[in-house]
């Protein structure tokens, strides 16, 4: 009995990693075949064994060489630093959908900040807590007006969207291009896997930190108290109101990093940008394991999540699929990953 | 006439667990038969396999003489076997009228007869003499007992042959619990047959003619109720005599701990004023929706407090929340243990430490390996059947579960302990080791309030009893002055001087 019951939690950790694997081989096997094709295509009359032979297998190459797993890794970093914020609403019980426009926003105000001349410590503090501002908001109007998270959160994604392009007047933010954060997301030596770019470290930081603080912490015990029974939490004495104030603050904090690192990507800040972003975050926690009934998901699940839309989209690149083939298929395996997570739940129960 | 129902020698196992080993029921027609095992002796797994949710692995069934094998619930209702659960199940959303006619509306290709429907839903209603319960109220917003009262009416309307009630007195009062009687009384004298699962024996040898006892999954005794005393019965359950299920001790009271006065929630209670002492046990009777919830509510800062004031340690707050009281050494138990009392989902450990975690933290940081320890230890001393800390508390027993609710208060340490129906639905086993800790923490000088409907266990565990009627408490005298008969008088006692 007590075998089958870690054998189930291993399960549960693994899943996420069996997900990834399972996306990688499949776009191994396909990016393999279709080099196979496009040679035969270019001798003509060959058959498929001697186009095997002949074949050098560029696209696979590509595919699993270590300048695109790197690459892969720093286009996660802005999904996956969302979603370590999302990953703890979601376990609480709520949900975010204003995080693209803050995301935009804060990368517009930062922008602008450094179009002034401010300096790069202080336009990075102000643009994180500009995050965290914009989610204590939330978290008040939610427990001040006793709104479901959905609605508030649907009214601050119009809401930061505005606001970006009002700050921006409607158009991209340029500052000056030697500023230090616009080395944060730069690749240097693609031969190497090291040094990898900083933005990938600050997201593990990030991930390790907020790890501790969901496992290990009272803080945590309550963020998944309050998401697996709202009112056992009150019983049990937690603040519940000031506690959603804290955890959208703090999910916040993520945010406007996310913000920052979107900056220092697209080295502009663009009011437009990160449209929808907030669904993959949403996407990366669920395929996570996390429950949008609050009270399961894991930091570790969610960041394997968000590898895992990465992975999907960079395989596609590569096939040379349009956008739209990209789109279906991370449709598809958000309610694959779901579904499987459900059975898995359902035989242990 | 042919037997109603008739089960011979059914057997059920999951897995490598057997839940039924052996079991034989017969039931005539217009017989009430009392089923009674403590929980886990398989009744809830024998009635599941007659209302066609689990298939028996081998055992034959039959209904009026004809072999019989539901092989769904709809199967099985249409055959005329209706099943009232323990748990409500209801749709909170819906309407009272909407909830008695689920599944059986009256209708006209698709367009419901809403007069019709009305009717048949009142007329349900006043075979259960609560005809007073508003028809066209969203049943979330009713009380659990008026809640079970559409439950059962939904149960009448398919006219059934034979009606399971799994435990249907749990969350009614003494007024209301005499209503379902007469309703029995009516349905039998219509020919129903009903199995009546019950933990109140009591009840069972009132309204029952016949009884079926199971443990551990085998039928260990059958017989006609009049010739069977309670002390036979219980032996037969439990495999061994229990000498007193409530153990009596002398408390000696100290100073007050708890004092309310005229005390007064939004719209309960209307007026409570008393005195609780340390090492005192004090009852709270009255029946269901009187406020005894509330006043424990409106006491512990979940509801807001409208009027008067509460003092603990001697010392008064107009305002409160739980998390001050608990600072205070003040701990509630939940009535409601599956929706407010725990987290379902989380391990034990979580929920038995969950309001105290200084002894297992430092600086904010929880120590999951002396969280288990401690955890561990609180199993042992309450006698928690579990696999282990870790597991989810959702997966146990309700005696199990309940262990852990009252668990987290003792881990507490809490010095006044507000308990509300600590012993509802959960075996009779569970229930003595529950009055037997309430002894022993009145005798360290903890003070305890004591919410209950049963009145032989407020009678046999408290030192004193007040009995609230419409939101105002009646004086507390000691438990040796009032008898079921005053304190039932006293519970309905103000209805007949208003009306």
């Amino acid at each position: 009995m007590n075998l089958s019951r870690r054998t189930g939690q291993l399960l549960g950790i693994l899943g996420p990693f069996f997900g990834l694997g399972l996306v990688g081989c499949l776009f191994m096997v396909m990016l393999g075949l279709k080099d196979v094709a496009d040679t035969r295509e270019k001798e003509a009359g060959a058959t498929w064994k001697q186009a095997a032979r002949a074949c050098t297998y560029d696209g696979l190459k590509a595919f699993v060489s270590i300048a695109n797993l790197k690459t892969v890794l720093a286009q996660t970093v802005i999904v996956a630093v969302g979603a370590l914020g999302m990953t703890m609403i979601i376990v609480s019980g709520g949900i975010d959908l204003s995080v693209g426009s803050v995301v935009a926003l804060t990368s517009v105000i930062g922008a602008s900040l450094l179009q002034r001349g401010w300096g790069t410590g202080s336009v990075a503090a102000v643009t994180i807590l500009f995050g965290a501002m914009i989610g204590m908001v939330n978290g008040s109007l939610i427990t001040g007006l006793r709104l479901m998270p959905f609605i508030v959160t649907l009214g601050m994604m119009g809401v930061a969207r505005g606001a970006a392009k009002w700050v921006g007047r409607n158009a991209t933010v340029n500052y000056p291009t030697e500023s230090p954060l616009n080395n944060l997301m730069k690749m240097e030596d693609l031969d190497s896997l090291f040094p990898l770019p900083a933005g990938v470290w600050i997201a593990l930081g990030l991930a390790a930190f907020l790890a501790l603080v969901m496992r290990q912490t009272i803080f945590g015990r309550y963020v998944f108290a309050i998401g697996s029974n709202e009112a056992t939490a009150r019983l049990c004495g937690v603040r519940v109101w000031l506690m959603k104030v804290w955890i959208y603050a703090i999910a916040g904090l993520f945010f406007g990093s996310a913000g920052l690192l979107q900056l220092t990507r697209l080295t502009q800040g663009d009011p437009s940008g990160a449209i929808g972003l907030e669904l993959d975050m949403i996407a990366a926690v669920v395929i996570g394991g996390a429950s949008l009934n609050g009270g399961s998901g894991s930091v570790l699940g969610s960041m394997v999540g968000a590898l895992v839309i990465q992975t999907l989209r960079n395989g596609s690149s590569l096939m040379s699929w349009p956008t739209f083939t990209q789109e279906i298929m991370i449709g598809v395996v958000i309610i694959l990953a779901v579904a499987l997570d459900r059975l898995r739940q359902s035989r242990k129960g | 006439m042919p037997v109603r129902l008739q089960m011979k020698d059914v057997r059920k196992s999951f897995g490598a667990t057997a839940a039924l080993r052996g079991v034989s029921l017969r039931v005539e027609p217009g017989e009430v038969h009392a089923l009674i095992g403590e929980n886990g002796a398989g009744k809830s797994t024998l009635m599941k396999v007659l209302s066609g949710a689990h298939r028996p692995d081998s055992g034959t069934l039959e209904l009026d003489g004809k072999p019989f094998t539901p092989q769904s619930p709809w199967h099985a209702r249409d055959c005329g076997i209706a099943m009232i659960y323990q748990e409500l199940t209801l749709a909170p959303d819906l309407t009272v009228e909407e909830n008695i006619l689920l599944g059986s509306e009256p209708a006209w290709g698709g367009w419901i007869h809403r007069k019709r429907r009305r009717q048949l839903a009142h007329q349900a209603l006043a075979e259960l003499h609560h005809d007073t319960i508003p028809l066209t109220k969203p049943v979330r917003r009713l009380t659990i007992a008026e809640q079970q009262v559409v439950e059962i009416a939904r149960a009448l309307v398919g006219e059934p042959k034979v009606l399971i009630m799994d435990e249907p007195t749990s969350s009614l009062t003494q007024v209301d619990t005499e209503n379902l009687f007469r309703v029995i009384d009516k349905l039998r004298q219509r020919g129903v047959s009903i199995v009546y699962i019950s933990h109140f024996l009591e009840e069972c040898q009132r309204v029952c003619a016949r009884y079926t006892v199971l443990r551990d999954g085998e039928s260990v005794g059958t017989g006609a109720m009049a010739s069977a005393s309670l002390s036979e019965i219980i032996r037969l359950m439990v495999g061994r005599e229990i000498q007193d299920i409530y153990p009596r001790s002398e408390h000696a009271f100290g100073r007050p701990v708890l004092e309310l006065t005229r005390l007064a929630g939004r719209t309960k209670p209307r007026s409570v004023t008393l005195t609780l002492r340390e090492g005192e046990i004090l009852g709270l009777a009255g029946l269901v929706g009187a406020g005894r919830t509330e006043t424990l509510r409106v006491c512990f800062g979940l509801d807001e407090l409208a009027a008067g004031t509460v003092a603990v340690l001697q010392r008064e707050h107009s305002r409160s929340s739980p998390a001050a009281r608990l600072a205070e050494g003040m701990g509630l138990l939940s009535e409601n243990r599956k929706e407010e009392g725990l987290m379902l989902q989380r391990s034990l450990a979580d929920n038995l430490t969950m309001t105290r975690f200084a002894p297992v933290s430092r600086f904010g940081f929880v120590s999951a390996r002396r969280q288990r320890e401690c955890t561990r230890e609180w199993m042992k001393r309450l006698d928690v059947r579990a696999q282990g800390p870790g597991q989810t508390v959702g997966e146990l027993s309700g005696g199990n579960q309940q262990k852990i609710a009252f668990g987290r208060l003792l881990h507490h340490a809490a010095k006044i302990l507000l308990l509300d129906e600590p012993t509802r639905g959960i075996d009779v086993g569970s229930k003595a080791q529950i009055y037997r800790l309430m002894g022993e923490l009145a005798a360290a000088g903890k003070a305890v309030v004591f919410v209950s409907s049963y009145l032989p266990e407020l009678l046999g565990v408290c030192d004193t009893i007040g009995v609230m009627c419409r939101g105002a408490l009646s004086a507390v005298k000691p438990a040796r002055d009032w008898t079921e008969h005053s304190i039932i008088a006293t519970a309905i006692g103000a209805e007949v001087t208003s009306a």
